[in-house]
Parts: C-alpha cells; structure tokens; sequence
C-alpha cells in the first residue's frame, strides 16, 4: 500500500469523527434556536465558543488546566504503578487472588469520592487530597484487568516459551506481560477515566485546584456557557491522557 | 530405515487421566524409537491420546509411566534436544517475524547482530524473505506457522516433534508447506516425529507411520513408506501413494469409527441428560 493511501485510510475515520461532532453540536444549535431545547439549561454551542476567550483571559483557566492535568498525571502514574503490581501478585498467588479478588471488584463498584472528608482529615485541603481519592478510586479497574490479561494469555504461547527452556522470569517478562499489555492498558484507561471524573469531582466539592474548581465557581455565578467551555477543557485532558496511552500502548506492544 | 542407534526411545507410556466418569487411559503402553535424521508420523483418529503423547515427549506433560529418552538421557521437562511445533498458531503477535525466530536465540544469549544473521538464514530456509520487518498479524495462517517452524529450527534441535502444524491450513496450502518440510527436513537430516490425523500427508512425508488405536491409544501397527526420495507433493499422484493409503486408511477406519460411535453416543448421553 503506498504511503497516501495509508495517510487517508487512518485520515478517514478522523475527519469522520470530527464531520460527525461537528453536525452534532449544529444540530443542538438548530434545536436550541428553534425552542426545542431550553437555553437557560443548555447555552448555545456559538455562546460556549464565545466564551472560551473570556474564560481564557478572565479566569486564569491555564493554570487551572495545568493543575488538573498534573493531578491527574500523578495519580495515572500511581494507580498504573500499583495496580499493574498488585495485579501481578494476585496473579502469582493464587490464594491471595482467591481471597481478594471478589473484594477488589467490590471496591470498584463503591463509591469512595464520599469518603472525601477522611481524605481531608488525613491529607489537607491539598492537592493530594484529590490525587489519593482518584487513585483509590480508579485502582480496582487496573488491578481486575491486569489480573486478567495475565490469566488470558493463550496456553499454546506457555508452551513455546516451556519448549525454550524460559526461567519462570523471563516467561513472565517475555511472554506474560506482553500478551496482556493490550487488557492491561484497557485497565490503565478504565482507571484513569474513573481518575478524572473523581479528580474534578473532588475539585468541585472541595473548591479547591484546577478546572473542578472553576466549573463550580461558573455555576454558582450561573455563567452556562463559561460552565460549558470549562467542562470542555475537562474533556481535553481526557483525550490528551486518551492519546497519551495508546501511544504508549503502541510503543511497548507493536504489531496490535 | 537403517538400524542405527535411535535418537529417541519412547518406552512403555501409560498416561491416565482422573476424569468425572472415572480413569481414563489415554495412553496404553506405547513403545518406539526414532534413529538419527528419520521422519516418523504417529496417526490415530481424533481421541486416540496424540496430543497427550506429543506433551509426554516434549516434556510438557509429567505423571505418566515409562520412560522416554533422548541420546540415551531420560527426560524429565522439555528437552533441549527437542523443539515443538504446536498445531495452534504460536508466533508471538508484538514481534516481528525475524524477531520471533530469533526468539530462542535472544534466551540463549547471543548478541543482537548475530541472532538477526543466523534468524535471516532460518526466514530463509522457509521461504519468507522479505518478510521480516512484518508482524503476524500482517500474514497469512501458512506464513505465520512457518515463522513458527523457522522460529523452533533457529534453537537448532536434535529432533523436531509436530503437533499436527498444518490442521488450521486449508489442503492446497498444507501440501505445499508438507513440501517446504521434506525439503527442509531432506536439506538438514533432521530427526522429526510428526503428530497427525491426516493421512495424505503422514505417506507424503514419512519414512514409518505408527498407526494408533482409538481410545485407549495402543500401537496397532507400523508401516514403512518405500516411496523414493527426494519427495515432492506430486507423489501424491502416484500408484504407490494411493496404495499406502488404502492400506492405513483400512487400519485406522476401524477405529475412527469407534471414535464416532463413541463420539455420538456420548453427545447423546448429554442431550438425554
């Protein structure tokens, strides 16, 4: 295939995806304009475009940005850090996983940011007040499917690496855990969604920090469209982490 | 074959599995030699205990009786001596083709130029030149189980045992990849026992054929192939070809057809139940 064809077949689904979200968010506009949605619930797309500059300009959103961007690096790198750790250990002991396993997945499902008061108790009214609260909170997707991908591996894959005589290390290192870096990293990217909606959950409740901060103090001021614009610096740390993950992904496990 | 000291002696394997209906004899007594540089195929029907003596052999499978022993050495885990080649697709998906058959060569700890050097002569030897930079996933089923044989003759064993390699691969392809073995197998002397149900190409390529029964697998008989070498797939035109297979085919009928009977029966115990 020559190298055009392949600059349009992967700009394809791109410009797809971008034609798409743009006829969306004109749709919303039309409906808006036409009544059918209620602009004192959701604001006009073309009044949040409106109001990035102000919000860029007036309410110092690029620090607050950066903030949220760096608690939420912290805590990628814990819980990725941790969960792929403990993940392997639950792996290698089978009767630690046995008597966990149904408790890790339990804690998932918990809703730990209301334990945020324990967490100011413990941490201050501080940065690592919301970076500990997300990375308790987005642990068990990681650990679940790191243990997973660890148990998935295809035997036959086993038994090639038994044939060559592997240590059981290099079995681990050299067949094990990059058969699972594909489940491991849905794992990472499961954790660092549960991350960022506790990061600026927290971030609001607390007032304190980056863009969680800001989408409160525009929402009690009833400034919609500012709310709105902030929310969708919010979701461009979410698809900065996105990108930065598959492009590790692709980095430790080619030819997927 | 020449009576020359065997490479591989299997003696005597009995394996027995704890299964909810009760024991089960997999493996009844099974006994042969391979000698230096021979292509023997073990063919049995579907049940009859293959696999289960392919892992005996390759050292992946303990808890049996008898021994089995290469160059005089009794094996008790895989085997230096003994490279496998399994009948699912093994190459590993996040390397590329010259680094999968370098593979066992990196754990040997040769250096990255020289393992390169030596896995190009083996991508070679299976005819996949060109092909190195690719990942698996950019190849066809018969290219990646011949990365997977160049991968396993890269560790350079003494003998090769085949877990039927060619089961996924449709008839056009497995005759040309049963060519591209003779012709390796011939250029090399390599010693090989091939695992198969399939007939064509156990007479295709086999110096003897030991034919097992249906479960339990016993030895029923040994057939030796007198078809002349070097061999290409376009004996399987000749008379002598379809003659050694009428002939195995009428051993192994029988027990194929226990295998389906009891197959069926059983299917029909499940639906009862």
């Amino acid at each position: 295939m020559s190298a055009g064809a392949t600059i349009r077949r992967e700009a394809v689904p791109i410009v797809f995806g971008v034609a798409c979200l743009l006829a969306l968010v004109a749709l919303i506009e039309v409906l808006i304009r036409m009544g059918w949605i209620n602009p004192f619930i959701v604001p006009k797309p073309t009044d949040i475009v409106m109001s990035f500059e102000r919000i860029i300009m007036e309410e110092n959103i690029l620090p607050r940005f950066f903030l949220t961007c760096g608690e939420a690096l912290m805590a990628s790198l814990m819980l990725s850090v941790a969960g792929i750790s403990i993940g392997v250990l639950l792996h290698r002991s089978r009767i630690v996983r046995l008597a966990t396993e149904t408790w890790v997945a339990a804690v998932a499902s918990a809703p730990l940011v209301l334990m945020y008061p324990l967490f100011l108790v413990i941490f201050g009214r501080s940065a690592w007040t919301i970076i500990m609260i997300a990375f308790v909170s987005a642990l068990p997707p990681v650990i679940l499917k790191t243990l997973e991908g660890l148990s998935g591996t295809r035997p036959v894959l086993i038994n090639v690496g038994r044939s060559f005589k592997l240590t059981p290390s290099q079995l681990y290192w050299k067949i094990l855990f990059p058969s699972a870096l594909p489940t491991i990293f849905v794992g990472v990217r499961l954790g660092m969604i549960f991350a960022l909606i506790n990061i600026v959950g927290v971030e609001f409740l607390i007032n304190f920090g980056g863009l969680g901060q800001l989408v409160n103090e525009l929402a009690e001021r009833y400034d919609l469209p500012g709310t709105y614009a902030a929310i969708c610096f919010v979701i461009l740390v979410s698809v900065l982490f996105f990108i930065g993950t598959e492009r590790i992904e692709r980095w430790l496990r080619p030819g997927t | 074959m020449p009576a020359a000291d065997p490479i591989l002696v299997v003696e005597n394997i009995v394996k027995r599995f704890e299964t909810q209906d009760g024991v089960l004899t997999a493996v009844d007594d099974v006994s042969f030699n391979v000698v230096p540089g021979e292509f023997l195929s073990v063919i049995g029907p579907s049940g009859c205990g293959k696999s289960t003596l392919f892992n005996v052999i390759g050292g992946l499978m303990g808890g049996y009786d008898g021994r089995v022993t290469v160059g005089g050495e009794t094996i008790r885990g895989p085997h230096a001596s003994i490279g496998m080649i399994f009948q699912e697709e093994s190459t590993f998906p996040w390397r590329t083709v010259i680094d999968n058959v370098a593979f066992p060569l990196e754990i040997a700890g040769m250096g990255k130029a020289e393992r390169i050097e030596r896995g190009r002569h083996f991508i070679d030897l299976v005819g996949l030149n060109g092909f190195e930079r690719r990942y698996p996933a950019e190849l066809s089923g018969g290219m990646r189980q011949r990365v997977s044989m160049a991968r396993t003759l890269a560790s350079e064993p003494k003998i090769l045992l085949m877990d039927e390699p060619f089961a996924a691969l449709d008839e056009q392809t497995r005759l040309l990849l049963g060519d591209k073995v003779l012709q390796i197998q011939q250029d090399l002397k390599q010693t090989t026992l091939l695992i198969t149900h399939n007939l064509t190409e156990a007479v295709q390529l086999s110096d003897r054929i030991l034919v097992m029964t249906y479960r339990p697998g016993k030895l029923k008989r040994l057939v030796e192939i007198k078809l002349p070498r070097p061999r290409t797939s376009e004996i399987v035109s000749s008379d002598d070809f379809g003659r050694y297979v009428a002939q195995i085919w009428s051993d192994l009928r029988e027990e194929a057809t226990k295998g389906l009977k009891d197959d069926e029966a059983r299917r029909g115990g499940e639906k009862s139940s």
